[in-house]
């Protein structure tokens, strides 16, 4: 590999891949830059150069980063899981979610119990413990 | 003109590409005519191409599945064409973290009060005291305190940027299983 670039201009990363002149004002040189090659390939492999190209024309040009980034992630992971891609995370994450709001109801429950408890008393704590003593309900 | 031989009509994918639906068409089991817009979005975000090699890529019994997914995408990517799909996973990921944040609180609060019954409950032999008891009134304000401080006992506001890294950069770090290294979920 020579280490001196020929050309006066780098091209992007896109147009690197897609063996094309890198013009001025191509759209994908600010978001693909040439030392993130493997960025546009995924985004190039699951969607396409011509559709990212759409999309980005279609987005205020202050948002186009962010498009960019999000599209190089769902390639990503559709890369990881063809089948499920980004919908797989989705289900993952609604699932975390689901059992964190359980968990975290159960020891409100138990600490609920146990300012009742506390409440009621004075300096003596006689407390009777609902479930025998600090079983796995209460941590 | 697009006419088969085995199929009454066209599936929506040879309509949309106006193209004869021949009868081992790929796209034909889960792209039925009486859904065109379910093609629409994929051919428009994805491209009939790219939706070929991922089938043809795939076993046929996934094949629905990933249909179905990149039909969920492509809808939400038509809807937000910024942030598609990720802008949900971004929202979840926030969530799990402040749910996290809380049960940790939680469990921290169940701990200590446990610790303190054992510690209150037991005889006390002279100078082996590790816990500083609290007396009930301060243990109950105490309890709310914390939660006064986490804004209203459960609604953990996360500020400012993202909770969890994106793989933007090439090194693909931030695995969402890892959660970006930093919450984990």
């Amino acid at each position: 590999m020579r280490g001196q670039e020929p050309r006066s201009t780098s091209s992007c990363a896109a147009c690197k891949l897609l063996k094309r002149r890198c013009t001025p004002n191509c759209i994908f040189a600010p978001y693909f830059r040439s030392d993130e090659p493997k960025k546009f390939a995924k985004v190039h492999k699951v969607f396409g150069d011509s559709n990212v190209s759409k999309i980005l024309i279609e987005v205020p040009e202050e948002e186009r980063g962010d498009t960019v980034n999000s599209l190089a992630y769902e390639a990503e992971i559709r890369l990881r899981d063809p089948v499920y891609g980004c919908i797989g995370a989705i289900a993952l994450l609604q699932r975390k979610m689901i059992q964190l709001q359980h968990d975290l109801a159960l020891a409100r429950a138990c600490l609920a119990w146990y300012t009742s408890a506390i409440g009621s008393t004075d300096d003596d704590r006689v407390i009777t413990e609902p479930f025998g003593g600090l079983s796995a309900d209460c941590g | 003109m697009a006419s088969s031989s085995s199929y009454n009509s066209p599936c929506a994918a040879c309509k949309l590409l106006r193209r004869k639906c021949m009868p081992g068409c790929i796209f034909a089991p889960y792209f039925p005519p009486e859904e065109p817009q379910k093609f629409v979005n994929v051919h428009k975000i994805f491209g009939a191409s790219n939706v070929t090699k991922l089938l043809n890529e795939l076993l046929p019994h996934q094949r629905e599945d990933a249909v179905n997914s990149l039909a969920y995408e492509a809808e939400a990517r038509v809807r937000d064409p910024v942030y598609g799909c990720v802008g949900a996973i971004t929202f979840l990921q926030r969530q799990v973290q402040r749910l996290q944040k809380e049960l940790d609180a939680a469990n921290a609060d169940l701990i200590r009060y446990a610790c303190n019954d054992i510690s209150t409950s037991l005889p006390q032999a002279p100078g082996t005291r590790s816990f500083q008891p609290l007396t009930p009134r301060n243990r109950l304000a105490e309890f709310n305190r914390r939660n006064i401080d986490n804004e209203g006992g459960g609604f953990y506001q996360v500020p400012g940027a993202l909770p969890y890294s994106f793989p933007w950069n090439d090194t693909s770090s931030g695995d969402i299983n890892d959660g970006g290294g930093e919450g984990g979920m």
